[in-house]
């Protein structure tokens, strides 16, 4: 096996081995963790990449754990949708390890060890081509992320984790029961392989799929936030530490991915009595998600809570694109994904900074106050408020205008309206909230010498967050190109069935 | 064996959604508790209720189901149970630190006002 072929499963191995360094070396030494943490981060950049390169050519590439055919074991698979979230992952992550190491990594012991840990479980998560791995991995960085949260939290950010908690661990058992139901009908947990049976199940038995098939979207979107399941997280995403509420910006996205690998493979075009069992449901609660976040957007009393519901709204947008179910809608809303991911993360660094550079009255959009480097975050704000609204020129624009041109026409006479109005309001949200932060002054001298100076580390994470949105915006031809290829490679999913379950396994390893 | 099985795990499961609903912590752990012993025993069920056979092959008897219990499920179930046990334990934990920093073991951090306890 040449060792380009292990490539696939470095993205697992290279967090879980700076974990394991990590917890060694201790919490004591927080610059040799500070600086293990970042080289992480860009050897993630680059394993991804390298990745997304070599998934360009329509392969799916699969990698057998243990050297078992994929209907036994465990296998991993790389295919360009696998490619871009990965990439989408590691390009956020490093940002917000920037941010925590301005200082607020001190505050939380383990922060870099759990850091590293999540972004395993996401890796996992979007690598493997097994359904109780998926949960598996699901679990990791859940755990993860409860002490990402948690970790030096009290009162009301203890609170919200308890329900972050409970929440979850409720969801994980109605995964847990889908997997089963899915197993006793198909006997088997290989995405590939489950899609090969559930095709050929008999309408009398198709009942328990169809009960799983519900019970698993209930699971994705409740990680993703739709309709009557995303209570849980604008209080939670508000009241996390700014780095580890940026980071959680590509959680909502792994409930998409799933939505979208499970739903265009298995329960697909070509599933026979269960095909297609989803998208029916999705756009229209797509779009009341999108009503309803931007209805909180407008309301939000802090920068925080605002920044919850743009990416509860984001996370709404995706599901209307995938609602519509067609190579070109998908392939538009890959592209607003990678834009969105990147520029909900800024958003959430941006309240952090402008939260502690104002005098009194932190992030709260109801009072006003004096603050420091107006013209510094006022520009960064702006970027990203652009950037949301989907004001050309930046990224967002881009998204939507894709995803609006791949509407076909009998939706798009109440779609189009939706997404238009909606993107206004929030624009109307963002800059009232942009002129009661930078703009209006209270009356009165301020305070001569209050405001801590800026970090570097931090406006620098920010800043390099922004600029990847505006890197996506200026190579939007090549990385819109790419998303659409994915999207049709999802809705064929007979290449990527066929790649999993003829991958044999190396002949001549020493067992 | 295949109904009293079931409504085993269709009682344990009631018992589980109705100690969730009461939100209070404690209640809470005990219902997911349940929740998740139910979800074991149906994953278990789901390799087929057989007596007697080992998951193990042996000499001379033909590698099939016939002559197997199916091992993958109680594979499954281990992995299942290892997951809800350290979840639970860090469930006990956000919840003992929740119910003494905001002294009310109510999921919302405050009592209600009508007491709650209906």
């Amino acid at each position: 096996m040449s060792p380009t072929a292990h490539l696939v499963i470095a993205p697992i191995l290279l967090p879980l081995l700076a974990a394991i360094v990590m917890l060694v070396i201790g919490s004591r030494r927080i610059a040799v963790q500070r600086s293990i943490g970042l080289v992480s981060c860009l050897g993630m950049i680059a394993l991804a990449a390298m990745l997304a390169w070599h998934a360009d050519d329509g392969s799916t590439t699969v990698y057998l754990t243990g050297n078992w055919a994929a209907h036994l074991g465990i296998s991993l698979a790389v295919d360009r949708l696998t490619a871009i979230m990965l990439l989408a992952t590691s390009l956020l992550a490093l940002p917000c390890l920037l941010f925590a190491t301005g200082g607020w990594d001190r505050r939380a012991s383990h922060f870099h060890v759990l850091f590293q840990l999540q972004l395993m479980g996401l890796n996992g998560a979007f690598l493997t081509a097994d359904l109780f791995n998926l949960f598996v991995f699901f679990e990791v960085l859940l755990i993860s992320s409860y002490g990402l949260l948690l970790s030096g939290g009290r009162g009301p950010r203890l609170r919200s984790g308890l329900q972050y908690v409970a929440f979850n661990i409720a969801a994980s058992t109605l995964f847990l029961v889908a997997v089963g139901l899915i197993y006793g009908v198909t006997g088997a947990l290989n995405m590939a392989a489950v899609a090969h049976r559930v095709a050929q199940v008999p309408a009398a038995d198709a009942g328990p799929l169809r009960a799983a098939a519900g019970l698993l979207l209930v699971v994705f979107c409740s990680k993703a936030a739709l309709l009557p399941l995303y209570f849980w997280l604008p209080d939670t995403y508000a009241r996390s530490p700014a780095a580890v509420a940026a980071l959680f910006a590509v959680m909502t996205k792994l409930g998409v991915y799933a939505v979208l690998r499970v739903y265009t493979l298995v329960f697909g075009a070509e599933a026979g009595a269960l095909a297609d069992v989803a998208w029916p449901w999705l756009l229209p609660l797509g779009a009341a998600t999108l009503v309803l976040a931007t209805l909180g957007a407008l309301a939000a009393p802090s920068l925080r809570t605002l920044s919850a519901y743009l990416v509860l709204g984001s996370a709404a947008t995706l599901f209307i694109a995938l609602g519509l179910a067609s190579a070109e809608a998908v392939g538009a809303g890959l592209y607003y994904l990678v834009h969105s991911t990147l520029v909900g993360g800024a958003l959430f660094l941006l309240a952090d900074l402008v939260h502690r550079q104002r005098d009194k009255a932190g992030d709260s959009l109801r009072k006003l106050d004096h603050m420091a480097p107006k013209a510094l975050l006022g520009t960064m704000f702006a970027v990203a408020a652009v950037s949301v609204a989907g004001l050309p020129p930046l990224s967002g624009f881009i998204g939507k205008f894709a995803l609006l041109a791949a509407v076909p026409a009998p939706q798009a006479t109440w779609l189009w309206p939706v997404i238009l109005v909606t993107g206004l309001l929030v624009l109307v949200a963002l800059a009232s909230a942009g002129s009661q932060l930078f703009w209006r002054e209270r009356s009165g001298q301020a305070p001569p010498g209050q405001v801590p100076p800026l970090r570097a580390a931090e406006v620098g994470a920010t800043v390099l967050l922004l600029a990847m949105g505006v890197a996506l915006s200026l190579f939007a031809g090549p990385a819109l190109r790419y998303a659409q290829d994915a999207g049709a490679q999802l809705m064929a999913p007979a290449a990527y069935i066929e790649q999993v379950r003829g991958a044999v396994p190396r002949p001549g390893v020493a067992l | 064996m295949e109904l009293a099985l079931a409504s085993f795990i269709g009682v344990l499961v009631a018992a589980g959604v109705y100690l969730l609903l009461r939100a209070r912590s404690f209640d809470i752990i005990l219902g997911l508790t349940l929740l998740s012993y139910a979800v074991n025993l149906l994953i278990f069920s789901m390799g087929r209720l057989v007596v007697g056979k080992p998951p193990i092959l042996r000499d001379g008897l033909a590698p099939t189901l016939a002559n197997h219990a199916d091992p993958l499920p109680q594979a499954l179930v281990l992995t299942a149970i290892v997951i809800a046990f350290a979840m639970t334990a860090v469930l006990v934990v956000v919840a003992v630190r929740s119910r003494s920093d905001s002294r009310s073991d109510h999921v919302d951090g405050v009592e209600p006002r009508d007491g709650g306890q209906a």
